[in-house]
């Protein structure tokens, strides 16, 4: 995929080896020689730092699974025993346990960089769908070993998710059925958690080896949002990422361990300590928090709520409206591509939409803030209002904007300084047109 | 990620200076990995409660002389035979030299009257018999592998069948005359 | 490098918020009680074992009366500073029931180092029809479990800052049984633990107080959520004798029980704390340099 000729290895093994597989080419390619736009800044570290999470996650992962008994009896002291009794257990569970917020803080940051500069359009968007792809799976997968410890929140988080589908007309029950294989969550449940939870991740790793390729095809974008114009706009990935990337691992992992070795439950709802007990239901039931904004907006539609009524209430109970809005706030994440209308990438050039992203930031994290409170006022309003914005920015905002928006003028070049003014529009067409070849 | 020993382009001034660092770089961040990767492999190690139970206690003041009994230990049985002046005798005299296995009974049972064995006979992993009253001792009086006929004798060890080797002796220690403590 | 500490800070800052999000939740239905003052506190905390010890005093002479601690084994004790002989005959106080024999019986047997603490009923239905249909809980992990943070974004914050892990379940075991039984309540005090709900106003909520009364069979508590604990104020002066001498308050009783509560929840605390602190001293080692390589690399770039 690269322009340059496979490297003459000198060392007859790896010859011989990359004549026959060249794993050792494509490295080379990929990772040593591939052009990378010089003006990135330290959002774009994000992307490697999601791939050591999880990695991460995969290795202590299978480690822990080596201590832990998926039955309702047993899994709650099975985690216990590796905090007491397994050498390093505790240090292998809390990485496990904290990585999974790393992994969503790193992949909202990786995500949000995405909408801020356009990484997202042409040519990019199966590479951005991909990485939509990765999220729901990453939700899946989070939401399921929340489940394992069998503490109160997982016992409840779980039949309160699983809930979920009974709102699906006629079939909704027996699905709910068939996904518990009984008539509550109990012990084939977990059971079935534990085996798909152990899955996920590798078809999460399938999708990100796809994330990759289709990169490496596209290559990245970067701040200005425009192509690399020739060798001037760009640099060799090793070194130099190799070496910023390692130095953004280095301070990210300061964070980590932080929480790690010295907040290792901040995270963590302090109930789920208590062994899972069917027969009590804790006064508040939080999901983990990088579920709550989408808690949030499944919480937002109750009958009454005008917007309910006017686009459901005919048609659909609010249960169902609130599922199909939380499933639907993710797949209007996938078509954001073709809901932005501007052809300029970046939200650098972009005076009103960059507005409108930071609003939408500020906006999902008081969904997130919200989601964690208890469903009363006047906490309902404001899901209720921010829901109604989630979606608003998606399929008004953004669209409109691209079309009324008189970006500012493009540079002509990453390496070059600003374009006089007048001929911005212009070359904002050309680029977005036809990436060049660097 | 960490392997930046490839200097850069500009091969001026300060090359030395350059090499080291990236050096220093990689062999920094490879220590921090390996060690890492200690407590993800020590974690396969026996955990505390594990080790909490690989050595035990056991009560030898209901054995009386000419019985034995069988404990569970580390997932095995042991044997533990409180024997007659006539079992002693028989295992004492027996010259090791003949043996499949050399040994002294004197190296096996330092208090003679004790015989403590780990129950697992030596050539695929079958539980002997020989135990518990009314089991039969094989020929040598002993215990006997029904799984491919090994016979032990009064100390333990093989005198004849596919065994290559003695029962082995546990390491274990005497804490009161009839307190023993096993690993 | 200004770009780098801006990412950091907005990961940073999510996180926080993250662990704010969750904590809140919960926290609402009664007031924080004071922060007690903990040994394992802190970036260098280790559990305070004269207090752990104590404490120990404390659970077995009072606590274990209706409490379980099923997630400690007696040999777990060493971490508190007990000989394997203190251990040993510790554990030999207490009648185990083992079994079942050659004969299918079950018997007992003199607690060994290797059995968890004694529960105190043969099982969970025996120990909620002893106490009027609700089980007491398990110990073993309470401090975590009552871990409900300060109330407020910015307490939390700063508590995590400090290293303040789950001493906000320590301060609450400490002060319920300390401090929070009163014989005579006043409005004040049945405010603590019914906060003012969302929607009501002053003069109702008070009112509402005033005409409240206890339901029969349980206990005023101010810092027990809903004030009616079913639990009996379990101290008065001199519970237990101490062995060091130290006085027996219900004030000291609650604070050095709540002490060893806490390193029965997680024992392994300390040698967390030694390990972060190496940690994060080889990432700094490990940043400077590549900070170093970086800025070389980088150096003939314009971007």
């Amino acid at each position: 995929m690269s322009d340059h000729p496979a490297p003459n290895f000198k060392n007859p093994v790896i010859r011989w080896v990359d004549s026959r597989l060249p794993v050792f080419s494509y490295v080379h390619a990929e990772y040593g020689v591939f052009p990378m736009p010089k003006n990135l800044n330290y959002f774009w570290n994000f992307g490697a730092l999601a791939m050591v999470v999880l990695v991460t996650m995969i290795v202590t992962g299978i480690i822990l699974a080596m201590q832990y008994t998926p039955h309702v009896d047993h899994a709650f002291v099975s985690v216990e025993r590796m905090m007491r009794d397994v050498n390093s257990g505790w240090l292998l569970r809390y990485i496990h346990m904290n990585g999974a917020s790393m992994f969503f803080i790193v992949v909202y940051i990786h995500i949000f960089r995405g909408m801020y500069y356009g990484s997202y359009k042409a040519p990019r968007e199966l590479l951005w769908i991909l990485g939509v792809i990765i999220l729901v799976l990453m939700m899946g997968t989070a939401f399921m070993g929340y489940v394992l410890p069998w503490g109160q929140m997982s016992f409840w988080g779980a039949t309160v998710i699983t809930n979920l589908f009974s709102a699906i007309p006629l079939v909704g029950d027996y699905i709910v059925t068939l996904l518990w294989g009984g008539f509550s969550v109990d012990n084939p449940t977990l059971n079935r958690f534990f085996a798909l939870h152990y899955l996920l991740p590798f078809v999460i790793v399938g999708v990100v080896a796809l994330h990759v390729v289709a990169l490496h095809v596209t290559k990245s974008n970067n701040p200005d949002g425009i192509e690399p114009r020739g060798p001037q706009d760009t640099v060799p990935f090793h070194p130099y990422f190799t070496a910023k990337d390692t130095l953004g691992l280095a301070v990210f992992l300061m964070v980590f361990a932080f929480f790690v070795f010295f907040a290792p439950n901040y995270m963590g709802h302090p109930d789920n300590y208590i062994e899972a007990d069917p027969l009590v239901t804790p006064a508040h039931i939080v999901p983990e928090w990088y579920f709550l904004p989408f808690y949030a907006i499944l919480r937002s539609f109750v009958d009454g709520w005008w917007v309910h009524e006017i686009f459901f209430g005919w048609w659909a109970t609010a249960k169902l409206a609130g599922v199909l809005a939380m499933f639907g706030s993710l797949i209007i994440l996938a078509l954001l591509p073709w809901l932005d209308t501007s052809k300029v990438r970046s939200c650098r050039y972009r005076p009103i939409y960059k507005w409108a992203t930071i609003l939408f930031l500020i906006n999902f994290i008081v969904l997130g803030w919200v989601g964690g409170k208890p469903a009363e006022e006047p906490y309902v309003t404001i899901a209720q209002g921010t829901t109604m914005y989630y979606f608003f920015h998606f399929l008004i905002l953004t669209p409109l904007i691209g079309w009324i928006e008189r970006p500012k003028p493009l540079p002509a070049s990453i390496s070059e300084p600003v374009l006089k003014a007048g001929g911005g529009a212009q070359i904002a067409g050309a680029t977005a047109a036809k990436m060049e070849k660097a | 990620m960490a392997e930046a020993t490839q200097s850069g382009h500009d091969a001026d001034e300060g090359t030395g200076r350059r090499d080291f660092l990236n050096y220093l770089a990689v062999g920094v961040g490879a220590v921090g990995a390996g060690v890492f990767a200690w407590p993800v492999i020590n974690s396969m190690n026996p955990s505390k409660d594990v080790l909490a139970l690989a050595s035990i206690e056991v009560d030898l003041s209901q054995v009386d002389v000419g019985s034995a009994i069988k404990v569970f230990w580390r997932g095995k049985p042991v044997f533990i035979r409180h024997r007659t002046e006539a079992e002693i005798s028989e295992a004492a005299e027996v010259d090791p030299q003949d043996l499949i296995d050399p040994q002294s009974d004197a190296e096996r049972a330092a208090r003679p009257e004790w015989l403590i064995l780990v129950g697992v006979c030596t050539h695929l992993g079958c539980i002997p018999t020989g135990t518990a009253e009314g089991e039969t001792k094989g020929e040598f009086g002993g215990w006997f592998c029904p799984c491919h006929g090994s016979h032990y004798d009064t100390s333990g060890r093989i005198r004849k069948g596919p065994a290559p080797a003695n029962l082995p002796v546990p390491e274990h220690e005497f804490l009161t005359d009839t307190t023993v403590r096993i690993g | 490098m200004r770009k780098l500490g801006l990412s950091i800070a907005t990961a940073a800052l999510v996180a926080f918020g993250a662990g704010q999000a969750s904590q809140e939740a919960a926290a609402a239905s009664a007031a924080h009680p004071p922060q007690g003052d903990f040994g394992f506190t802190g970036f260098f905390g280790k559990f305070d074992r004269d207090a752990a010890q104590r404490g120990l005093q404390v659970y077995v002479g009072v606590c274990a009366s209706c409490h379980g601690l099923d997630l400690i084994r007696y040999r777990e004790l060493s971490g508190l500073g007990y000989s394997e002989e203190q251990i040993k005959a510790f554990a030999a106080q207490f009648e185990v029931t083992d079994g079942p024999n050659e004969d299918g019986d079950m018997f007992t047997r003199p607690g060994e180092p290797k059995d968890r603490f004694v529960n105190p009923y043969r099982n969970v239905q025996e120990a909620a029809a002893i106490n009027g249909g609700k089980a007491p809980p398990d110990l073993s992990l309470i401090v975590k479990a009552r871990a409900h943070g300060l109330g407020s974004i910015g307490a939390n914050f700063l508590d995590m800052l400090q290293g303040g892990e789950f001493a906000t379940g320590a301060s609450y075991v400490s002060a319920l049984l300390g401090t929070g039984y009163v014989e005579e309540p006043t409005l004040d005090d049945k405010k603590l633990c019914k906060p003012q709900p969302a929607g009501k106003s002053q003069e109702d909520w008070e009112a509402e107080l005033n005409a409240w009364s206890l339901p029969p069979g349980t206990y005023f508590n101010k810092w027990f959520p809903g004030c009616a604990i079913g639990m009996p104020n379990p101290l008065y002066d001199d519970a237990v004798e101490y062995t060091d001498g130290t006085a027996a308050t219900p004030e000291q009783m609650g604070q050095d029980v709540a002490e060893f509560l806490a390193w029965a929840s997680e024992p392994s605390m300390e040698a967390r704390k030694e390990t972060g602190i190496a940690v994060l001293l080889f990432l700094a080692v490990f940043t400077g340099i590549m900070i170093a390589v970086k800025r070389q690399t980088w150096a003939n770039v314009k971007h």
